[in-house]
C-alpha cells in the first residue's frame, strides 16, 4: 500500500510526520520551561533537587525528539536542511551550543569537582531554557515571515544578510514567536512539576508553581494574540501556477478558511491550554491538557505554514527560491523507504508511554531526594 | 557549479568536524562498551543475587552516566554540522543520507533514551527483571545507534545504490537495501563497535588497577578485571578479524586510501605489507626518491591481505594519479579529462533546461551520461589532489594495527594473572595497566584518522569532493566556531576528567 503512493500524497504526509515531531518537541520543552524556573520557585536546595531531579528523568526525551527533528527533515526535506542550517548559520549554532550546555548540566551539577560549580551548571539549564526556546520560536516564525537567501541553478544556498540567521530575531513577529514559546513552556513547566512532585514538606514550592502556572500563561498572551493577529492579517507567501510564488494578503487567512480542520486544531488547542491553567488552582494534571493543546496548537502552526500551495521556507530575498514541501523534498523512493520505517513510530510511542508510566506512577518526594540513594540522583 | 572556492575556509570546515569527531570518540567508545559491561554484570547480579554485583554495577552505571551525557552533546553538533558546514553536500546527498540518520533517531536514540531514565532512577520503582532489561536497551540502542550512523558513514566511502539526478544536481537513492548492507559498512559497524568494546574493558581494567595499587575494594576490582578481559579478549579478537574484512574492502574500494595507508608509491605484484616503517618525508609522488627511510615488510602479505591472492596487483599512488596502463587502472589525470566534460555538460544541460532548448538539453544529458561516473574528478585540478596526506594515514594506520594487536595479548595476560591470583603484587602490570585506557583511546582517534584523512580529498568517495561539499561561508565565520568549540569542548571533558577521577576516588557504595 505503502509502496503505491504517489509523490504529492508522500509529501504531503512526510509533512505531517515532520510536524507531529516538532509539536511533541513543543509539548516537551516543559522541560526547558521548568529549567528556566529552577531560580524562581524554588527556596532551598531540596526544592532545588526536587525540581531538577523530576525534569532530569525527562530532559533526554526532549533532547532526542529534537534530533529526530533535524533527522527527519533531513531525509524528508533535505533541501530545507541545507538551505537553512548552511545559510541561518549562526542562529542554529546558537541554538546547538544552548542544547549542549542542557545535554552536561544535568549530570554535572551536582558531582563533586565539577569545575563550574552548580550554580554554573543552573546557568546553563537557565539559557538552554530561556535562549535557546527563543531563538527556536524565531525560526519557527520565519516560516512565515521569510529568511535571507538565493538558490542557484544547482540549489546551493547563498545567504543575503549578515547576521546569518540572527537576523530572525529583530524582527517583532518572529522574536514574538520565541517569546511565546518561552512563557508557554515555562507554563508547561510548572504544570509538569506540579504533577510530578509530592509537596508534602515542600508546600510553598507547591505554592510558587501554582502562582508560576497563572503568571506565566498571562504572559504568554499577548505574545500569542500579536502573533495570531498577525498570522491572520499579514501578506503571506503563495505557491501559484507552475510553481510561481508571490507574496498574497491574507494567505495564512485563507489557509484557515480552507481548511477548517486546522482552525479547530488551533482553536481546541487554546481551549486546552486556558482550561489546564484553570484546572490547576486546584488539581495536579493540568499538564495533560496543556500538553496537548500544545501539540495540537503545534500541528496548527505547521500545516499553517506547510499545506495549501504555501512554500514553508520563503525567502524575503529572491522569491523563486522559497521551499515548499513539493519543491525541497526526497525523491519518491527515498519518502517511501522512509515511510515504512515510520510504522514502527507507533510501537515507539507506546513503549515510551510505558516507561513514563511506570517512572511516573509514584511521584518525586523530599523524603527520596535525601535518603541514601541521592548519590545517583542529579 | 560554485563561482570560488576558498580552501582556507573548507580547511577550517574540515578541521572543526575533525575537531568534533575527535572529541566525540573519545565518549562514544565508552558509552557502547561500557553499557554492555553493565548489562553483563547486572546480569550476573540478577542471577546471583549478589548485592556486591550490584554495588559493583552502580559503580561503573555512575562512570558510564557521566560519560554519556558529554557523548550526547557532542554528537548534537556532529549531526548539525552536516547542515550548518556542509550545506551543499547535505543537499547533494540528502536523499540518501538523511535516511540513516532518521532512522537512527527512530530506532535507536528513543530507546537509549527512554530506558536510560529507568537505568539510573529506576533501581527502586520498577522491578528487578524491568531494570535488568532497560540496561540491555540502552546497551542494544547505543549500539544501534552506532549502525546507523556507520551505514551513513560507509556510504560515504562506497556509495552504492544511487545515481545522479541532473535535473535536480543530486544524488539519489535507488536501493535502500544496497545502502544499508553495503560491505563497507557492515565491517566498518562491526569493526567500530568491537573497538569500542575494547577501550571500554580497558578502561575498566585501568581504573581496577588503580583500586588494586591503593589496595582499595580488592573484591570489587578483581571480578571487574575478569569480566572486563574476557569480554575484552573476545572483543579485541573480532577486532582483528573485522579489521582484515574492513581492510579488504578498503583494497577493493578504495584503492588510493590503501596506498596511502601502506605508504606505497608504486603498485606491484606480490606486494608486501609494511610492518613497521618510517617515511621518507621529501618523497613526493612521481620523483625518484626511495619510499621509507626505514621499514620491515612481509613480503606477498598485502597483495594476499588485499586481493586474497599473493600474486595479485596492488595499485601504488603513483598508478592512480598517472594511471597504468599494463595493469588496466585509470588515473586521476585522466578521470579529470573526463570528469571536466561531465561538469560542463551538465552545465550545459542546466542552461538548455532554463532555455528550454530540448535538442541542446538531451545532447548534453547524452554527453553527460557518457561520462558522470567521473563527475567528482571534474572539479579537481590537479591529478595529485586525489592523493590522501600520506603521512598521517601511514602511521595512524600502523599505530591502529600495532596497539589492536597488542590488546589481545593485554587481556589474556590480565585474565592469566588474575586466574593465578598474581595480579595483586604485580606494580609493574598494574601501574602498566593504569595507561592502558589512553592506549585504547589512541588506537580509536588513529581508526578514525585512517578512515577519514585516508578518502581525502572525498566528501563522498569518487563522486563529492570537499571543496563542492562545503557552505557558503566566509573563513572567519568558520574560524569563530571552530574556536569556540574548541574551548567549550576542552571545558567540558576537563570537568568531565575532574567528575570522573573525583568518582573513581570516592569508589563503589560502601555496603
Amino acid at each position: 500500500m505503502i509502496g503505491n503512493l504517489d509523490i504529492t500524497t508522500l509529501q504531503q504526509l512526510w509533512w505531517l510526520l515532520v510536524s507531529i515531531v516538532g509539536s511533541l518537541f513543543l509539548f516537551l520543552t516543559f522541560v526547558q520551561g521548568g529549567q528556566s524556573l529552577l531560580w524562581q520557585v524554588t527556596h532551598n536546595e531540596t526544592e532545588k533537587s526536587l525540581v531538577i531531579n523530576s525534569l532530569g528523568r525527562k530532559w533526554e526525551l526532549g533532547f532526542t525528539t529534537l534530533v529526530l527533528f533535524g533527522g527527519a527533515l533531513f531525509a524528508a526535506f533535505p533541501k530545507f536542511y541545507a538551505t537553512s542550517f548552511g545559510g541561518a548559520y549562526w542562529v542554529w549554532i546558537a541554538i546547538l551550543l544552548t542544547f549542549v550546555l542542557q545535554a552536561v548540566s544535568y549530570e554535572f551539577r551536582k558531582k563533586p569537582s565539577n569545575l563550574l560549580g552548580s550554580t554554573g551548571y543552573e546557568l546553563f539549564l537557565f539559557i538552554n531554557g530561556t535562549v535557546g526556546i527563543l531563538l527556536i520560536g524565531a525560526a519557527v516564525g520565519t516560516f512565515f515571515t521569510g529568511s535571507n537567501f538565493k538558490l542557484n541553478d544547482y540549489n546551493f544556498v547563498q545567504w543575503t544578510h549578515t547576521l546569518r540567521g540572527l537576523e530572525a530575531a529583530f524582527n517583532l513577529f518572529n522574536i514574538s514567536m520565541g517569546i511565546f514559546l518561552v512563557f508557554n513552556a515555562r507554563t508547561l513547566g510548572a504544570l509538569y512539576l506540579l504533577n510530578n512532585i509530592n509537596f508534602t514538606g515542600v508546600r510553598n514550592l507547591e505554592k510558587s508553581l501554582r502562582k508560576a502556572v497563572f503568571v506565566n500563561f498571562l504572559c504568554s498572551l499577548p505574545f500569542l494574540l500579536f502573533v495570531l493577529y498577525n498570522l491572520l492579517t499579514m501578506k503571506g507567501f503563495s505557491i501559484g501556477n507552475a510553481g510561481f510564488i508571490s507574496l498574497v494578503e491574507g494567505k495564512y487567512l485563507s489557509n484557515l478558511i480552507a481548511n477548517p480542520i486546522i482552525f479547530l486544531l488551533l482553536l481546541g488547542g487554546l481551549i486546552l491550554v486556558i482550561l489546564a491553567v484553570v484546572k490547576s488552582f486546584k488539581s495536579t494534571s493540568g499538564i495533560w491538557l496543556a500538553g496537548l493543546g500544545t501539540v495540537l496548537v503545534g500541528l496548527a502552526i505547521f500545516f499553517l505554514a506547510g499545506y495549501n500551495n504555501t512554500p514553508f521556507y520563503p525567502s524575503k530575498s529572491h522569491l523563486q527560491s522559497s521551499l515548499s514541501i513539493y519543491n525541497a523534498s526526497s525523491s519518491k523512493y527515498t519518502l517511501t523507504a522512509m515511510t515504512y520505517v515510520a510504522l514502527l513510530i507507533p510501537l515507539v510511542l507506546a513503549y515510551i508511554a510505558y516507561v513514563w508510566h511506570l517512572m511516573n506512577k509514584r511521584k518525586i518526594s523530599a523524603e527520596e531526594i535525601t535518603t541514601s540513594h541521592s548519590k545517583e540522583l542529579y | 557549479m560554485v563561482d570560488s572556492i576558498d580552501l582556507t575556509m573548507v580547511n577550517w570546515a574540515r578541521a572543526q568536524f575533525a575537531l568534533t569527531a575527535m572529541y566525540h570518540w573519545i565518549f562514544v567508545p565508552l558509552t557502547l562498551g561500557l553499557s554492555f559491561l553493565c548489562a553483563f554484570f547486572e546480569s550476573i547480579y540478577v542471577k546471583t543475587g549478589n548485592q556486591e554485583w550490584r554495588r559493583l554495577t552502580q559503580f561503573w552505571m555512575k562512570l558510564f552516566g557521566i560519560n554519556f551525557a558529554i557523548g550526547v552533546a557532542t554528537g548534537i553538533i556532529l549531526e548539525f554540522e552536516f547542515g550548518t558546514n556542509w550545506s551543499n553536500y547535505s543537499w547533494m546527498v540528502g536523499d540518501i543520507f538523511g535516511a540513516p540518520l532518521a532512522i537512527e533517531g527512530i530506532v535507536a536514540f528513543f530507546l537509549e533514551a527512554t530506558f536510560f531514565a529507568v537505568m539510573f532512577f529506576g533501581w527502586d520503582r520498577v522491578s528487578e527483571r524491568f531494570h535488568l532489561f532497560s540496561t540491555w536497551m540502552v546497551a542494544i540502542g547505543s549500539n544501534l545507534s552506532a549502525l546507523w550512523i556507520l551505514i551513513a558513514n560507509g556510504w560515504m566511502q562506497y556509495p552504492v545504490g544511487q545515481s545522479f539526478n541532473p535535473d535536480s544536481a543530486r544524488f539519489e537513492m535507488q536501493s535502500f537495501f544496497e545502502v544499508a548492507l553495503s560491505p563497507i559498512a557492515i565491517s566498518k559497524f562491526t569493526h567500530t563497535t568491537s573497538s569500542g568494546f575494547v577501550t571500554a574493558c580497558l578502561f575498566v581494567i585501568s581504573v581496577s588497577c588503580w583500586f588494586l595499587l591503593k589496595k582499595q575494594h580488592l573484591v570489587f576490582a578483581r571480578r571487574s578485571i575478569i569480566v572486563a578481559s574476557i569480554f575484552g579478549l573476545l572483543s579485541s579478537i573480532f577486532v582483528g578479524i573485522t579489521g582484515d574484512e574492513a581492510a579488504y574492502e578498503v583494497a577493493q574500494h578504495q584503492p588510493m586510501k590503501l596506498a596511502a595507508m601502506e605508504g606505497l608509491y608504486h603498485g606491484e605484484r606480490n606486494a608486501p605489507l609494511v610492518v613497521a616503517g618510517i617515511l621518507n618525508p621529501h618523497k613526493v609522488v612521481g620523483d625518484n626518491q626511495k619510499d621509507y627511510v626505514f621499514s620491515i615488510k612481509v613480503p606477498g602479505l598485502l597483495s594476499y591481505l588485499g586481493n586474497r591472492d599473493i600474486d595479485s596487483f596492488i595499485p601504488g599512488i603513483f598508478d592512480l594519479v598517472y594511471g597504468n596502463k599494463k595493469e588496466n587502472i585509470i588515473g586521476a589525470e585522466e578521470k579529470i579529462e573526463k570528469g571536466t566534460i561531465a561538469v560542463s555538460q551538465l552545465a550545459a544541460f542546466k542552461k538548455a533546461r532554463k532555455d528550454q532548448n530540448s535538442e541542446q538539453a538531451d545532447l548534453a544529458l547524452k554527453e553527460f551520461n557518457t561520462h558522470k561516473k567521473y563527475l567528482g574528478y571534474g572539479y579537481l585540478n590537479d591529478p595529485k589532489e586525489a592523493v590522501p596526506p600520506i603521512g598521517i594515514t601511514f602511521y595512524s594506520f600502523h599505530i591502529m594495527v600495532a596497539l589492536g594487536t597488542m590488546f589481545v595479548a593485554i587481556f589474556l595476560l590480565f585474565l592469566f594473572l588474575s586466574f593465578k591470583n598474581r595480579l595483586e603484587n604485580n606494580q609493574l602490570i598494574l601501574k602498566g595497566g593504569l595507561f592502558l585506557f589512553l592506549s585504547g583511546l589512541l588506537a580509536g582517534q588513529a581508526g578514525w584518522a585512517v578512515a577519514e584523512v585516508g578518502r581525502q580529498p572525498w566528501a563522498i568517495q569518487g563522486l563529492l569532493p570537499v571543496t563542492i561539499a562545503r557552505s557558503n561561508l566566509d573563513t572567519a565565520t568558520v574560524q569563530i566556531t571552530f574556536f569556540g568549540f574548541l574551548i567549550l569542548f576542552t571545558i567540558l571533558l576537563i570537568a568531565e576528567i575532574k567528575i570522573m577521577t573525583k568518582q573513581i576516588q570516592i569508589g563503589p557504595e560502601e555496603k
